[in-house]
Parts: C-alpha cells; sequence; structure tokens
C-alpha cells in the first residue's frame, strides 16, 4: 500500500530488551510529513522522540533495541522491509540526521572536509578532489567563513555553532528527501540557536525537504514548525498545526506543558511545574500513561486501553478523554 | 609542535636528574661499602680502599659526586668495572642483541595482540572474547620466567628444538625467537585487553552513530573510522613498552642464556660488580624516559586534537 | 532506576508541587557500593577467586595444616625424585619434599604481596589525598618528586635497591622480607598516589562536598566520610591487582637471585633452583609445582580486581 506522503510512519512499535526487563520505548506512533513541510515532534526526556528518529534512519542500536511493529514509508517505499544493503543507500542521499552535540557526533581525528567530502566519495564514487571541491561548496552554503581555508580544520577548533553547520552540511551533502534535526540547537547558545534555526528553514526553502525536528523547547518550535506532534511515555498524544496548538491545546499533557512556560505577567506567583515524574519504560501504568500527573484524570483514565488519538477537531488529533474539558480551559 | 616538544624535553630534564641521582644514591650512599664484593670474599685492604675512595670521589659530599658523576656520563663514561674494562664497552658490545630481542618482542605483540583485541571487540560477549579476556589475564599472571621455563619444557619435549633454539648464546636472530615470544607475552596480554578496551569504548562513540547515519557501511565504520581513534592509544603504549622491554629483557636474557644487557645485569648481580649495575640500569632508565618522551610526542603527532591547537 | 514511579497513588495531581528528583549524595554512594556487592555475590567468578585466596591465605598462616613434612628435612641421596606416594610433588635438587617446600613458600611470598601493597597503598593514599587537597605549590611538588619515582620502572629500581642493601647470609624472614617490601614500596606509590589524586580531584567540586565544608566540616572530616568513600573505588581495584603482580615481582627478585635468600624461603627461590635446562627435560615437576601455585596465586588477585572493578563500573549498570 502506498501513501501520498513525503514520509509515513504507521504504528511504529519499538522495544528495548534488557535483563532487568522489556522497556516499551515506542507504542504506536504514527505520523506523517510533506515536502517543504517542517513537523516538530515535542516531548520530555525519555519520551522517546530520539528513539523514533533512530528507528526511522535505521541506526537504533540492535541489540537492545528492536523494532517491533509498525511501517516507515518513504516516498512510497517500506524503509522497515528493505535489507540493511539497501536501507544504506538510503541513508544519506535520501534521508539524513543531526545531533545534539556536535562536538562528539564528528569523528575527532578526521578534518571536517574529509568528513563532509565522504558523503561524495563513497555514495557517488566521486574522487578526491571534486569530493574535496563539493565539500567546499557546501560549506559556503551552510555559511561557514573562510571555507576554502578551513576545510582541512578539525572540529576542535571550531565553535559550537559552527560545528553543527558542518553537521548541516554533511546532512544535506546529497539533498535528501528528509533531514531530522534530533535537539540540533539545546547545546547551543540562544543566538547561535536562533541562526541555526534561520539556516535550516532557509536550507528547507532551497531545497524542498521536509524537516522534523525533535526538541523539548516550545520557544523552538514556535517560531520553525507547521505542525507538533506531542509524545509522552512512547505515544503521540497529540498532534495540531502550531497556531491551534499553541493557542487552545487539546491533551492535558500539552496544557500542562504550556503553562509551565514563565510568563512575564505571572510575576509574583508561584510558577507551575507538572507534579510528578515520566513513567518507568518498564512499568507503564494502565490506562492512559499521563494519568499519575493528571490534573482532569478520572477513573476511566486509570485504566483499560490508553486513549486512541483520534480527530477531535479539524486536523487536530487528541488522545485523552477529557480533550472537551482541556480545550475549554484554554491557556492558564 | 616544536613547542611542544621543546616543553616535553624541559620537563624530562628534571624528572631524569632525579631519577638518576636516586639510583646514584643508592648504589653509593646507603649503608654498605659500595667496594664490598670487589675483592672476592675477603676484606679490602685498606690502601685498596683508599684508592677505590679517590677515584669515585667518595670522600666529596654526595651532591658533588653525583654532579662528577653525571658530568662523566654525559660524555660517555660510566666509569670501570671490576675487571677494568669500561662499563660503556660492555653495554655497546651487548646491546645489539637485547636490542632485536625487544623488536621481536615488540613485533609479536603488536600484530597478536592487536588482532586478538579487534576480534574480542567485534565478538563482545560470546565465547571468543571471553576466551581472548580470560587468557589474557592467565598470561599477564604467571609471571616471565615461569612462561619461559614452560616454554623451553615444551619446545624439549616436542623435540623442535632444531627449529626452535632454547638457549640463545650465539644472538642470533632465530635463536631469539622463542625468547622474543616469550618476553612479548605479557605485552600481548595488555595489548589485547587495551585494543578491545579502546574499540568497545569507540564503538559506543557518538561519532559512529554519526556514520552509521551517512549510510557508511559497517566495514568504513569500524575500519576506519572507529579503529583509527581506537589505535592512538594502543600504538602509544606499544612505544610505551618498547621502553620497558628493554628493561625487563633480564628476566628472559637468564633463562635462555642470552648475553645482552639483561644477562650483563643479571651476572653483574651476582658478581657484586656495582659499576656495572649501576651503569647499566641508569642507561635502561635513560632509554625508558627517552622513549617515553617519543612516545608523548607520538600521541600529540597522531591525536589531532593535540598536534593542532 | 528510581521507584518513584513505581508510586504514582501518592502523586496524584499535585498542581503546584515539583516532586524532589534527586537523590541524596549520601544514598548514591552507599547505593553503588551494595549494587556492587549485590554483582559480585552473585558472580561465581568472584566466589573462586575468594576461595583460591583463601586457601592461599590459610597456606601462609599455617602451613602446617597441610603438611606434616619438613621443608627443611633435605637428604641429598634423594634429591630430585619424582612424584611418589612418599613425596607428593617429589624432591628438589637438594633432596627437600618440593611439596612441603611449596606449601612453606607461601607464607613469604604472600607477605611480601600483602605488606608491599598495604605500603604503596598507604603511601598513595596519604599522598595522593593531600596533594589534591592542598592543591598549588604543594601538589606540583609532590607530583614531580612522584614523577621521578614512577620514572624507575620497578624490576630495575627493586634491582638496584636490593642490591645495595646489605643482605647478609641468615637473615630473619620478617627482616628479609621487610627490605623487599620497602624496596618495592619505595618506587610503587606514585602510581597509587596518582590514582587517588585524581580521584579526589573528581569528587572535591561535588556540592555535598561544597555543603559539608559551608556546614564547618572540618578538612579531615570532609575527607574521611565524604570524599574517601567516593574515591575509594579505583583505588581498590588497583590495590587488589597490585597484589597479585607484588607477589609476582617478589618470585622475580628472587628467581634472579637478589630477593629472597635462605633460611627465608619463596616460591620465586624454587622455581629458581628447578630452572636450568637439564633440570626442565629431566625433573619438571620441580618446576611446575611451584609455579602452579605461584600462577594462582597471582591469577586469583588479579582476576579478583577485574571483577571488582566490572562490579563498581558505573558504565555497566
Amino acid at each position: 500500500m502506498t501513501s501520498e506522503h513525503l514520509l509515513d510512519v504507521r504504528d511504529l512499535r519499538v522495544e528495548f530488551r534488557t535483563r532487568d526487563g522489556v522497556a516499551k520505548a515506542i507504542n504506536g506512533v504514527s505520523f506523517h510529513l510533506d515536502e517543504r513541510e517542517t513537523l516538530a515532534i515535542l516531548g520530555e526526556s525519555g519520551s522517546g522522540k530520539s528513539v523514533t528518529a533512530q528507528a526511522i534512519m535505521g541506526i537504533l542500536d540492535t541489540p537492545p533495541g528492536y523494532v517491533t511493529g509498525g511501517e516507515v514509508f518513504l516516498r512510497g517505499q517500506d524503509l522497515l522491509k528493505l535489507p540493511e544493503q539497501q536501507r544504506q543507500a538510503v541513508r544519506g542521499p535520501q534521508i539524513s540526521m543531526i545531533f545534539q552535540d556536535a562536538l562528539s557526533s564528528l569523528n575527532p581525528v578526521f578534518p571536517v572536509g574529509w568528513q563532509i567530502a565522504e558523503m561524495f566519495r563513497i555514495h557517488k564514487g566521486m574522487n578526491r578532489s571534486d569530493a574535496q571541491a563539493e565539500a567546499v561548496r557546501l560549506m559556503e552554503r551552510v555559511k561557514i567563513p573562510a571555507a576554502k581555508e578551513r576545510v582541512k580544520a578539525y572540529p576542535h577548533q571550531f565553535s559550537g555553532g559552527m560545528r553543527q553547520r558542518i553537521m548541516i552540511a554533511m546532512a544535506i551533502a546529497l539533498d535528501p528527501a528528509v533531514l531530522i534535526a534530533d535537539e540540533p540547537t539545546t547545546a547551543l547558545d540562544v543566538t547561535v540557536q536562533a541562526q541555526i534555526m534561520q539556516l535550516l528553514k532557509e536550507l528547507q526553502a532551497e531545497s524542498g525537504m521536509g524537516l522534523i525536528l525533535i526538541t523539548h523547547d516550545l520557544g523552538v518550535v514556535a517560531d520553525v514548525a507547521d505542525r507538533i506532534s506531542v509524545m509522552y511515555a512512547g505515544r503521540i498524544v497529540e498532534s495540531a498545526g502550531v497556531h491551534d496548538l499553541y493557542g487552545r491545546p487539546a491533551h492535558a499533557y500539552t496544557k500542562g506543558l504550556l503553562d509551565s512556560i514563565p510568563r512575564l505577567d505571572q510575576r509574583g506567583q508561584t510558577l507551575y511545574a507538572i507534579g510528578g515524574l515520566p513513567p518507568n519504560l518498564m512499568r507503564i501504568p494502565p490506562g492512559c500513561p499521563f494519568n499519575p500527573r493528571c490534573v482532569y484524570a478520572t477513573d476511566v483514565c486509570r485504566s483499560g486501553e490508553p486513549p486512541a488519538l483520534v480527530e477531535v477537531l479539524p486536523r487536530r488529533l487528541a488522545a485523552c478523554h477529557h480533550t472537551k474539558e482541556v480545550l475549554a480551559d484554554g491557556r492558564a | 609542535m616544536i613547542k611542544y616538544i621543546i616543553r616535553r624535553l624541559l620537563q624530562m630534564i628534571p624528572v631524569f636528574l632525579g631519577a638518576t641521582f636516586i639510583l646514584y644514591f643508592l648504589v653509593y650512599a646507603l649503608p654498605g661499602d659500595p667496594w664490598a664484593g670487589r675483592c672476592g670474599d675477603r676484606e679490602c685492604p685498606p690502601a685498596y680502599v683508599e684508592a677505590f675512595k679517590r677515584e669515585y670521589n667518595l670522600n666529596e659530599p654526595l651532591l658533588v659526586r653525583y654532579a662528577l658523576y653525571m658530568g662523566r656520563l654525559l660524555q660517555g663514561d660510566l666509569g670501570r668495572n671490576f675487571r677494568g674494562n669500561y662499563v660503556i664497552d660492555e653495554l655497546i658490545a651487548r646491546y645489539p642483541t637485547t636490542l632485536k630481542l625487544a623488536l621481536i618482542a615488540l613485533a609479536w605483540t603488536a600484530v597478536i595482540g592487536i588482532t586478538a583485541g579487534i576480534i574480542a571487540a567485534l565478538r563482545k560477549g560470546r565465547f571468543i572474547d571471553h576466551l581472548i579476556t580470560v587468557s589474557t589475564l592467565v598470561v599477564i599472571s604467571i609471571p616471565v620466567f615461569v612462561i619461559g621455563a614452560m616454554s623451553q619444557f615444551a619446545i624439549l619435549k616436542t623435540g623442535l628444538t632444531d627449529i626452535i633454539a632454547v638457549t640463545a648464546s650465539a644472538g642470533t636472530l632465530q635463536q631469539l625467537i622463542l625468547p622474543g615470544i616469550v618476553l612479548g607475552s605479557l605485552s600481548v596480554a595488555y595489548i589485547a585487553r587495551l585494543t578491545r578496551t579502546t574499540l568497545v569504548e569507540n564503538l559506543r562513540a557518538d561519532y559512529v552513530r554519526t556514520a552509521k547515519a551517512k549510510g557508511l557501511t559497517r566495514q568504513r565504520t569500524i575500519g576506519i573510522h572507529a579503529l583509527r581513534n581506537s589505535l592512538i592509544p594502543v600504538i602509544t603504549y606499544l612505544g610505551f613498552d618498547f621502553g620497558s622491554l628493554m628493561g625487563g629483557a633480564i628476566v628472559t636474557e637468564r633463562i635462555f642464556n642470552i648475553n645482552g644487557i639483561g644477562g650483563f645485569i643479571f651476572q653483574s648481580i651476582t658478581a657484586r660488580d656495582g659499576a656495572n649495575v649501576v651503569g647499566a640500569v641508569t642507561i635502561l632508565v635513560m632509554v625508558y624516559l627517552l622513549m617515553n618522551l617519543i612516545v608523548d610526542v607520538l600521541y600529540g603527532v597522531l591525536d589531532p586534537r593535540i598536534s593542532h591547537d | 532506576m528510581t521507584d518513584a514511579a513505581n508510586e504514582p497513588a501518592t502523586q496524584v495531581a499535585s498542581a503546584g508541587q515539583p516532586d524532589a528528583v534527586g537523590v541524596q549524595a549520601d544514598e548514591r554512594h552507599a547505593s553503588l557500593w551494595s549494587d556492587a556487592w549485590r554483582d559480585m555475590r552473585r558472580n561465581p567468578l568472584f566466589w573462586i577467586c575468594v576461595g583460591l585466596i583463601a586457601v592461599f591465605l590459610v597456606m601462609a598462616a599455617f602451613p602446617t595444616l597441610f603438611t606434616r613434612a619438613d621443608p627443611e628435612y633435605c637428604i641429598l641421596s634423594n634429591a630430585r625424585q619424582a612424584p611418589s606416594a612418599a613425596h607428593l610433588f617429589g624432591t628438589d635438587i637438594q633432596g627437600c619434599d618440593v611439596y612441603a617446600r611449596t606449601i612453606h613458600g607461601a607464607r613469604a611470598s604472600i607477605l611480601v604481596g600483602l605488606l608491599a601493597t598495604l605500603a604503596t597503598t598507604t603511601m598513595g593514599i596519604i599522598i595522593g589525598t593531600i596533594s589534591a587537597y592542598a592543591g598549588g605549590w604543594v601538589d606540583t611538588l609532590l607530583s614531580r618528586v612522584g614523577e621521578i619515582f614512577f620514572a624507575i620502572p620497578i624490576l630495575l629500581g627493586g634491582i638496584v635497591i636490593l642490591y645495595s642493601l646489605p643482605m647478609p647470609d641468615k637473615q630473619p624472614l620478617l627482616l628479609q622480607v621487610g627490605k623487599v617490601v620497602m624496596a618495592i614500596a619505595v618506587l610503587g606509590w606514585p602510581s597509587l598516589a596518582r590514582i587517588m589524586r585524581s580521584s579526589v580531584l573528581q569528587v572535591k567540586p561535588n556540592e555535598y562536598v561544597q555543603a559539608a565544608r559551608a556546614l564547618g566540616a572540618s578538612p579531615l572530616r570532609v575527607i574521611t566520610s565524604h570524599i574517601l568513600p567516593n574515591a575509594l573505588a579505583p583505588i581498590i581495584v588497583v590495590a587488589t591487582i597490585n597484589l597479585g603482580q607484588y607477589i609476582a615481582l617478589e618470585a622475580t627478585l628472587s628467581f634472579l637471585g637478589i630477593g629472597l635468600r635462605p633460611p627465608a624461603f619463596s616460591w620465586g627461590q624454587a622455581i629458581s633452583q628447578a630452572s636450568g635446562l637439564g633440570y626442565i627435560v629431566n625433573t619438571p615437576h620441580m618446576l611446575l609445582f611451584p609455579s602452579l601455585f605461584l600462577s594462582l596465586t597471582v591469577l586469583s588477585f588479579i582476576m579478583l580486581g577485574e571483577v571488582v572493578r566490572d562490579a563498581l563500573d558505573p558504565k555497566l549498570r
């Protein structure tokens, strides 16, 4: 069965088998992405956002991680059914990923130009000098000054923001259809953050690629994303356009997150935070996984199957038994 | 880079002076007469003692004596030994053999040790990994002289003495094979474990995840990206090991009757010839320190985080 | 893994209060040790090592439990006999019973190992802690001194030291042991001091240490109750491994004829006597049994050190 979306993830399931038990990291995640679209996946640490990205890319550590179900359609082809060799051919040219810490994510003993040029040498069989020239071009495209000289430098000789640009250059080298950015700006200063996000938007406009932005930072998302999917305990609990979500959340968790953002007009009041901790993924509570921390929770939330992700308003999905109340309450 | 080398050289000098001073102090300043044993089992006649004291400046304060000794050392004069020969000549005559021995040990260590370490890392948790880990532990535990004696036993019992010699008094390459292997056995174990540890660590590193995300094959990710990082500490350890091999050869040379520096030290201990012992050990310490310096520089060269700053 | 998530009922819907997420620092270090102990308890290798070590320790302390034969009772005409009913491990070149010599040899070998480890570890802990805690020129001075001693390879340095100390024949066991221990201690402390120093430096900036100091705890108290427990883990691992290596070192020194001498008796000596090529071929038993005991002892200490290290390694949690 094909799909009309660029990237279509359906009912993805991932578990981690450790000697202390099985952790259900991803429990039926579905979302889609189109060309020129930016989808933000939002959630706390441990919600499963990075694992989702790694499962899509096929770079999960196996063992202990195993994809136990679901389909990932890229341009109509199910990546999960491909043999590893073909999967490797997809990574880089068609779908690529950048990571949070550029210093540890780049190989410290090879020059950056060499690492960027590697994409061309390996995937396109270019020779060294042509590949190197392409690397310089890419470094210029991501606005690294004095690219021709710095192509021979090593990762540790760059600042944090520059290193992230190098990672981006590596990722877009072969013009992939989808770029997954896993917390690309979390480790950077606020001003550098803005520059990097701006760069990503420009590159997206030029190439038409789809961008998945994984983050826990609501501020970053507001500027950049078209749609947001909120994750909790390995599930998508709400999915909506940016403005709709920020204006009126439909899930208790999203509301909690938004209410936790400190605001200038809250002066003198106690800051709000969602009580409790995210669940241990080996012992997810029955019913809705958010129920122990939820102010709206009632008995129906505490047992049985978790609520399904359904359309509650046009083009808005939520997995909550009390979505009407949440919508009604609006923002705090 | 040059600055780094010069800085390290300067740092090495006080350490070298300190270490050689301690050695000198130990031999010539501790209770017990340094001329003891020079006259066989009898007491030395007073005239001899006086001449001895004068030659070795034993009437001067310790530091002065040390300075004089070092001065002569830097000119290549390590004094004379019991038999009246220059110590430095004895050492020069013998070091090629020890050098050959150490090189054989090093080659064997590098090839077997690194290969075993890579295999153990790639097959982590499986039988071959446990086998390699346990056998390296066992090898580390068995002292070199036991391994040496056992290997001689094995060769003699299986009658392979034509191919593999069990003594090496002539110091030929063929004769040095078995001693080289024995000498290197401890190092093989350490190198294998070090290679395994660093490779396992690097395989978990973030940049390996990036390499996978770039669509690189497993061979390339491990063989080029991970290995290049892992081999830095391994190669530097090999350099450091070479320095200590020269010193550790004492036991091996004793077992296999090799006429190298180690054997020389051993004979001199038995003959209580102090000048030989001090001279040889001082030189070996110097070699050791020099190798450490070379290794540090090597590390700086191999790791761009240090060389490109 | 925190157990907070297992008590959801007690944390329901408190819209205001964030829970205390951190675990107390003391609880954290206590649970590292108890986790480690639990892991070790379940590891069969741990018990094998402990068992072997216990056997050898008993052998060293009470050799008569293992053999009635007198190691000094040597009849030359009985020399070099193969193992038999009368002499379990055969006889050596002087006609002494190899079994008796091997059992009695444990004492000197293990005593040297134990005392040398005690000495180097104590010196290392004290000097390393002072170095890290005091900082400044004290640290620099101590580190340089350590480097100087570290530059002398232990075997070579040990040879020179023992060569220089008068070692007349027929010295009592303890005196000889003391000399060898001193030789090892003088050269061995720098590596332990270095480890201790870096451990303390890692722990010192932690907040609970600062808190203790702010509350007025004296430096000694801060060190003993807060810093030491956390910094000790790598020291324990290295000390255990060193024990094995020092036993091997003593054996090597005795093998070379510069370690323990008669009437003190150790495994190294026995192996030395049995190592001539002629003996190896014709009477391997003289070599085999002391070698076996020596290797097993060293192996059990080194393996124990590895087991402890794996148990204490937080990365493997």
